[in-house]
């Protein structure tokens, strides 16, 4: 097999000049993403989920700095094939050739990412328009078949429509037509869900699964939600101040999580097959970044800490040839700490579940 | 229950006129009860009137029709100097977004003072510095944070003070809306932990509105699931998830995304139109299913849901 992948972070750091001081956002991300997978990237605000899906999109502000990293991503042209760095090229460059055309975007509000002067069919052709020798007349009924991709009923009426006539959810399936406008490889989808109701989040992820599966792309979610990332994904890296921390398989995240991090993800989670009294509740809050961290990051909030942990920083441990862990509890001379009970029991039940 | 009801809203509508043709009727005929020491839970996705009820019951809306009695006083409509003054000491709210609803200016420790200074319950400086620094211990707080601002603090810090400063009056009924949706998972269950745990010691009601169901389901005693005004279920907790009987609260559970890969991956949510589903809320009456159990239906409709 030639390798399959279409986008290959290795080691990505990014700082951002604050006038509190430079803030370490992304210490060393590893991301690859194979064709057609959906990758989910999890993990709390703040933790650097958001910048690296800027970072890939070429869109990071002013004050930031690539410390150190590559994005390799492969371009599909019809005729050729090649590997480009995403973060040497310009922004001029990646504007004309990439955003849009290879890698689209959307974002978590959609009223705020729709533009109210214009309508929605404007929009839609706007990018098609840009990037591709179209016809006002064919991109008129490109972005009319995009409509009805995305499951908005009366296309043709609803193409007049301005952003304020429809619903959160509508608006939100606008924003996945226009990302999908220019027939991308990569769809990054920043909190899609987030400003929107259970049943419009349920439909919208439907859809884009849907989609998904007509046309082949690769989708990576960016997410907190970790019911979300269950309906969705077929890979996991789980992020903490500015580092992967877990990554892996859904099954190997959901069923044998390894890093006491995911561990407190999980139990934190509201089950709604228990009547237990109490939610389980993560002690502490996020370090800050603005802070060189010595050791591991999540230490401090970890009940499982080793003394190791306040002096050096775990380097991945591998578990099996898709799952890697940052946690020195899977080095061979650690103790053996098995995860919280209550945990265990969870997971039991959600196998039982199945 | 035979206790007597803290809150009881009867009938309550209200309508918001947007010009002479077009009324927007966001309330509709809504009537619940709410007893001391428990939490109930009002559901139901944006527009459906959630917050609006809340609001209505603190008075910050003048209800178009209906009663609210609280603590066997009707608290609708013009009401006395002295039930006023009885209603905000014992009636307080969280809001939904912790770093809009705290004064920028002000030090957290006169934020939170401001109900005692308001109503002048302290004898000297100390006893209002003393009483700070009780309800900061209370909601987990270092007393160093009482002379901060509020930019100094995390979100979910910033959330604890607004609980502070809801619970420094001991109000007999706390109105969260939505007090917990602007926060991260982890501190999301910090923040549903210390409010169960005030509420256990200071035995006041919560009347809590979310469009989250599952951590509603985490909170509630009983649940009220509202759909474009109309309350359309309501019942204690294990009715209205063991046994939903509206299809409007079928297809909100079957939505909440269940974090199990195996489960999730195959399942698709039931969907629901009002438009095309041919239920009229105006027509139906409440219906006892069980116990403390009500649907909002029809006969007919009744009939069909059940069998």
């Amino acid at each position: 097999m030639q390798d399959n992948y279409i986008l290959r972070i290795k080691d990505l750091s990014i700082d951002f000049q604050t006038t509190a001081g430079i803030v370490h956002a992304i210490r060393g991300v590893d991301i690859d993403l194979e064709r057609g997978e959906t990758m989910a990237i999890v993990g709390e605000s703040g933790s650097g989920k958001s910048v690296t899906a800027k970072a890939i999109m070429g869109i990071l502000s002013n004050n930031a700095t690539v410390r150190s990293g590559v994005v390799e991503f492969h371009m599909d042209n019809e005729t050729s094939e090649t590997v480009v760095d995403l973060l040497k090229m310009d922004k001029k460059e990646i504007r004309q050739n990439i955003n849009g055309k290879q890698i689209a975007m959307v974002f978590q509000d959609p009223m705020t990412s729709l533009n109210p002067l214009m309508t929605i069919g404007k929009q839609i052709m706007e990018g098609v328009l840009w990037h591709y020798d179209y016809t006002k007349e064919a991109a008129y009924n490109r972005a009319l078949e995009l409509l009805e991709l995305v499951g908005i009923t009366d296309a043709k009426k609803r193409m007049k429509s301005y952003p304020h006539q429809l619903s959160g959810g509508m608006r939100q399936r606008v924003v996945i037509a226009i990302a999908l406008a220019c027939n991308p490889n990569l769809l990054i989808c920043d909190e899609p869900t987030t400003a929107l109701d259970v049943t419009i989040q349920a439909k919208i992820l439907e859809l884009i699964k849907d989609i998904q599966e007509k046309t082949g792309i690769s989708v990576i979610y960016i997410t907190h939600d970790l019911g979300v990332v269950a309906k969705v994904a077929d890979k996991v890296n789980v992020m903490y101040a500015g580092k992967i921390v877990e990554k892996g398989n859904i099954d190997e995240i959901f069923y044998e999580p390894k890093h006491p991090y995911t561990w407190a993800l999980l139990s934190a989670m509201p089950d709604l097959n228990t009547n237990d009294e109490r939610l389980y509740a993560l002690p502490g809050t996020p370090p800050n970044l603005l802070q060189e961290i010595k050791g591991d990051a999540f230490a401090p909030r970890n009940e499982y800490a080793l003394k190791i942990d306040k002096r050096l920083e775990p380097p991945m441990f591998k578990v099996s040839d898709t799952h890697f862990a940052a946690t020195w509890l899977l080095h061979p001379k650690a103790p053996k700490i098995a995860m919280p009970e209550a945990l265990q029991n969870k997971i039991q039940r959600m196998r039982e579940g199945a | 229950m035979s206790e007597t009801p803290i809150l009881e809203v009867n009938g309550l509508k209200q309508y918001f006129k947007v010009n002479r043709k077009y009324t927007v009727k966001a309330v509709d005929d809504v009537s619940f009860k709410i007893y001391p020491g428990e939490t109930y839970g009002l559901v139901g996705e944006s527009g459906s009137g959630k917050s609006t009820i809340g609001r209505a019951i603190i008075r910050l809306y003048n209800p178009t029709a209906g009663s609210i009695v609280f603590d066997g006083k009707e608290i609708s409509g013009r009401i006395s100097k002295e039930d006023n003054q009885f209603l905000r000491i014992n009636m307080q709210m969280i809001f939904q977004d912790p770093m809009a609803c705290l004064n920028p200016r002000q030090k957290i420790s006169d934020i939170i003072a401001q109900g005692l200074d308001i109503h002048k319950a302290y004898r000297s400086p100390q006893e209002r510095a003393a009483k700070v620094a009780g309800i900061l211990a209370k909601v987990g707080l270092s007393p160093e944070h009482a002379s901060r601002y509020p930019h100094q603090l995390s979100g979910g810090q910033r959330q604890r003070v607004g609980i502070a400063r809801a619970l420094i009056m001991n109000p007999k009924l706390v109105i969260a809306d939505e007090c917990i949706s602007a926060l991260d998972v982890s501190i999301q269950a910090q923040v549903v932990n210390l409010m169960k745990d005030i509420q256990e010691e200071t035995k006041s009601s919560y009347l809590f509105v979310a469009h989250d169901l599952s951590m509603v389901k985490y909170i509630s005693d009983r649940i009220g699931v509202l759909h474009l005004g109309h309350l359309l279920e309501t019942g204690t907790n294990e009715e209205i998830f063991s046994n939903p009987v509206h299809p409007y609260t079928k297809s909100l559970i079957s939505a909440i995304p269940i974090p199990n890969p195996k489960v999730e991956r195959g399942r698709v949510a039931e969907s629901y139109d009002y438009k095309t589903s041919g239920i009229d809320y105006g027509k139906g009456k409440m219906k006892l299913v069980s116990g403390q159990h009500y649907v909002r239906a029809t006969e007919q409709e009744y009939l069909e849901w059940t069998s």
